[in-house]
């Protein structure tokens, strides 16, 4: 239970990272919070040669309003998402979400950049960014590009992520003040893994019918995926309770959830649904309620 | 071998130095290099919370902190515990709790118990049950049914309150 031996820097630098990254492909792993790279190396399951710890490099771990968007940096820290007021304000369901991270003292070192890049499939803050429609800014050599949501993850743990590349930040839409929101998700106990979530962000226009629904469901997929069938069956409707069931009703085609030893498939898909109706209900909640 | 390098580190309030290889954990670190033995290993990825110590002020798995990243950092373990203000008998407060509500058995997840609970009195002197709960399901344990270390918890905290009123 002890990781093998490696080579450790902690740069101080993005442009030093950059380097050491790229002088070490394919034999370097970017350090962030560790708390999903850190187990992986106590129990073996990879022996990179050189460990690249990102948690030295200064204004890597900002939260900043940015032309109508949450600019936040990739090491920021889960528990400062929790407590930001700047989050809270600006976009709520991120700290909503990050609630469900864990326990405190994961939050403690576990980052936002971590948690996109590592692309747990049943982790709550891919599944944010992909319903927000964020963008992820990477960079390398100087050069640095904008990955949406919707492209950056593409397997179970896989990402669009380069090897020579480091996320920077992760841009999120700030929410108007009348948008609806909820996370919601199942779990054994608390902190646990979710058996399945949805992460929902909802719009009401001036005659309360719903503008815009966005939903994205995890844990019952290779990655997190957007329900479209579902929102854009709820788009221009009274936010109602048999159209928010019937919305449920159209997960169906975008799921292939997992079977393991803590859920069949079948069931995953059950609750993803049940999970559904309860974040709408929420969300449209929230939303008559921030619009008032 | 993969280059040593020196780290010091405060550690309960007392200067500590090593000179580690990368690959150490804090809580190896701790145990290992010196001597302080009171934090416990359970299962090594996160899990367990047995663990878990202060970085910085803040509750942390040592288990998955490289002892470098601890490089001048700030450290409070169980040890510490006992030498600070509300202590009574040589121990702290909520490990009097932890004697009296009899919130353990063996004992082997107790010092991580005891960090989080510390860091959760520090935030709220008065939580109630359900967030001592929601707050502890970090941490495993395997004898006493959490009933017990709920019990603990709350002892502790009334206790806390009425020693800071003093």
């Amino acid at each position: 239970m002890k990781p093998a031996p490696f080579e450790y820097i902690a740069p101080e630098s993005l442009e030093e990272a950059l380097e050491a990254l790229r002088q070490n492909i394919p034999d370097a792993r970017l350090l962030a919070g560790g708390q999903s790279l850190m187990p992986l190396l106590n129990l073996r399951l990879i022996k990179p040669k050189i460990i690249i710890d990102l948690n030295r490099i200064s204004g890597l771990n900002s939260i900043k309003e940015v032309s109508g968007r949450l600019s936040i940096g990739a090491t920021t820290r889960q528990s400062s998402l929790e407590r930001s007021q700047l989050v809270r304000e600006r976009c709520p369901i991120l700290a909503e979400a990050t609630k469900h991270i864990g326990h405190a003292a994961i939050r403690h070192r576990g980052t936002i950049g971590g948690s996109l890049v590592h692309a747990d499939p049943a982790a709550e803050l891919p599944a944010v960014a992909l319903a927000l429609d964020a963008k992820l800014e990477v960079i390398r050599d100087g050069l640095s590009r904008a990955i949406p949501a919707e492209e950056f993850f593409i397997d179970y743990l896989t990402t669009a992520l380069g090897p020579e590349e480091i996320l920077r930040a992760v841009f999120f839409p700030v929410l108007r003040p009348s948008t609806g929101y909820a996370v919601e998700e199942l779990t054994r106990r608390h902190g646990d893994f979710a058996i399945a979530g949805v992460a929902t962000a909802v719009d009401l226009d001036g005659e309360a019918k719903i503008a815009g629904a966005r939903i994205a469901l995890f844990g019952v997929a290779p990655t997190a995926v957007r329900a479209r069938r579902a929102e854009a069956a709820l788009k221009g409707q009274k936010p109602e309770a048999d159209v928010i069931r019937y919305a449920a009703t159209l997960l169906d085609d975008a799921l292939d959830p997992p079977s393991d030893i803590h859920a069949s498939g079948a069931y995953r898909k059950h609750v993803a649904a049940v999970l559904t109706v309860r974040a709408l209900e929420r969300a449209f909640q929230v939303c008559q309620k921030r619009g008032a | 071998m993969a280059g040593k390098r020196a780290i010091e580190m405060t550690i309960n309030g007392k200067r500590c130095e090593g000179i580690v290889e990368p690959r150490l954990s804090l809580a190896d670190f701790l145990r290992d290099h010196l001597g302080l033995t009171g934090t416990h290993l359970g299962c090594e990825q996160g899990v367990c919370g047995s663990c878990t110590v202060l970085f910085n002020g803040e509750t942390i798995r040592s288990c998955l902190l490289l002892a470098v990243q601890a490089d001048g950092a700030a450290i409070l373990t169980v040890e510490g515990l006992a030498a600070m203000a509300g202590s009574g008998e040589g121990l702290h407060l909520i490990q009097q709790g932890f004697l009296e509500a009899l919130g353990f058995q063996c004992g082997f997840c107790t010092p991580g118990f005891l960090m989080t609970t510390y860091e959760l009195l520090n935030e709220n002197p008065s939580p109630p049950e359900e967030e001592i709960r929601e707050r502890l399901s970090g941490n495993l344990c395997r004898c006493t049914g959490y009933q017990n270390i709920v019990a603990a918890v709350l002892w502790a905290a009334r206790r806390l309150r009425e020693h800071l009123d003093r």
